[in-house]
């Protein structure tokens, strides 16, 4: 005899393992998602009366140095105030020990499921706002080190917000962003020498290669070069043949080029994709500011620095960028000649 | 430099070269002089009108739409006045004259004023 339905006995384990939060100010609603270093709830802050997303850690036994990773993150958010990144509200530690932090909830879509739908020009105009934050970021000395579409939501009023800090490093030392008790942020476990932190496929050659010392600004700046890349060809640049030779530890290899999987993407894009994207860290944008300023020009109908235009293409730019005063100017000088001609008969 | 003064600047220089346009019928090369100081004068006003219209209108197709209509306006106006024997050249002035006015409108909606508002 069955007293309960399957639904029913999944639900009760799911609610089961929701974290006791009993002696915080948050009510759990529902789970949102789940990630590598614990889930993500739907809350709410019973003081304020409002709606937060409350990451809360996975356990030691399941995620090892995830406690360490939570506490970064909180703080990494906690000093970058900007539009584009989801501030935090709250952190703390629940009576099981688990680390928790309350953070805004973004109600939007992650850029990888958007993005298909969306038009060109919205696209990199989504991607110029996540270079404003990441270069936002690097000016207070944090670098995400895992910039990918998964990691951006965008919301319904075309706001685009930076997610997903936990492996995110302090640079110098973390000097220019400390800690709110004081202390910097320090390289974590996760940042250690050698370690491999990130996603493969928008990973750069030095952060693949596990050079953790040589994983700084410019390797932010190859992942947001991914980022265009997967915005132009709706795949990530590494799938295929070039992730088996990153699999087989081939950390320097190339990207098949944008234009060869669609002829359509303008060679500007794809100029200022492969520089993004360049092996040697020297090679690519000095910022994410620069990056941005190159797809601004392209939106603006400028010319893109990173990419040497023909005497065609330059006059194809200038007629699409002025089509209107140049065909009013040559109706002007054609009406003029018809006029004449016509005169003289 | 404000949208009007740009407007009254770009009218007049266009005016100008619209003007010396008539160099080539060989009928009114010898009024050429008239026709550049008329026409420079339609420029200017046409030129700080339209100026005045994008300070006040942001919108680049009404901009265009208006230039080209207070050009032709105005060359209907020029054109109204016959030659000394007595011809009209309506087409020869008005057709022309709406065009430049819908490059100066298109510019000055284009232009970025620097002043600054006190």
């Amino acid at each position: 005899m069955r007293w309960l339905s399957d639904s029913t006995v999944r639900h009760l384990r799911r609610v089961a393992e929701w974290p006791d939060l009993g002696e915080t100010k948050y009510r759990l609603l529902e789970e949102l998602g789940h990630g590598g270093m614990g889930t993500v709830y739907l809350a709410e802050d019973t003081v304020l009366g409002r709606r937060v997303a409350l990451k809360v850690v996975a356990t030691a036994a399941a995620r090892p140095g995830a406690a360490e990773r939570m506490w970064n993150e909180a703080r990494v958010l906690a000093r970058l105030e900007h539009p584009g990144i989801v501030p935090v509200h709250d952190a703390g530690s629940l009576p099981d020990g688990r680390i928790f932090y309350a953070m805004k909830r973004v109600d939007g879509r992650r850029l990888d499921e958007l993005a298909p739908g969306m038009p060109l020009p919205e696209r990199l105009r989504a991607f110029e706002r996540i270079c404003e934050a990441v270069a936002f970021a690097h000016a207070r000395g944090v670098v995400h080190r895992d910039l990918k579409p998964e990691n951006v939501m965008v919301g319904p009023f075309g706001e685009v917000l930076v997610m997903d800090w936990g492996v995110a490093k302090a640079l110098d030392g973390g000097a220019r962003a400390p800690a709110s008790d004081g202390a910097p942020l320090a390289a974590t476990a996760a940042t250690a020498v050698g370690a491999v932190i990130g996603t493969l496929a928008y990973m750069a050659p030095e952060q693949a290669g596990g050079e953790a010392g040589r994983t700084g600004r410019p390797a932010d700046v190859y992942a947001l070069g991914a980022i265009l890349y997967f915005l132009l060809t709706g795949r990530a640049p590494f799938e295929g043949p070039a992730a088996e030779r990153r699999a087989r530890g081939d950390a320097r290899a190339e990207p098949e080029p944008p234009r060869r999987l669609d002829p359509k993407i303008a060679p500007a894009l794809e100029a200022i994709v492969l520089r993004a994207m360049a092996v040697e860290p020297g090679d690519r944008y000095a910022t994410a500011e620069d990056l941005s300023a190159e797809v601004a020009r392209f939106l603006d109908g400028d010319r893109v620095l990173a990419h040497r235009e023909g005497a065609l293409e330059r006059a194809r730019r200038f007629f699409a960028r002025y089509r209107t005063p140049v065909l009013i100017v040559l109706a002007y000088v054609v009406l003029r000649a018809v006029l004449i001609l016509y005169g003289r008969r | 430099m404000s949208k009007p003064i740009f407007g009254l600047l770009l009218g007049g220089v266009l005016g100008i070269f619209d003007g010396l346009t008539a160099y080539f019928t060989p009928e009114v090369r010898s009024q050429l002089l008239g026709i550049v100081i008329g026409s420079t004068f339609k420029g200017l006003v046409a030129g700080l009108t339209i100026g005045f219209f994008a300070r006040k209108v942001t919108s680049l197709p009404l901009g265009v739409v208006f230039g080209l209509a207070v050009g032709l306006i105005l060359a209907g106006i020029v054109a109204a006045f016959p030659d000394p024997n007595g011809k009209h050249y309506y087409l020869e002035i008005m057709l022309p004259g709406a065009l430049v006015g819908a490059i100066v409108g298109y510019a000055t909606q284009k232009y970025r004023a620097s002043e600054v508002a006190a």
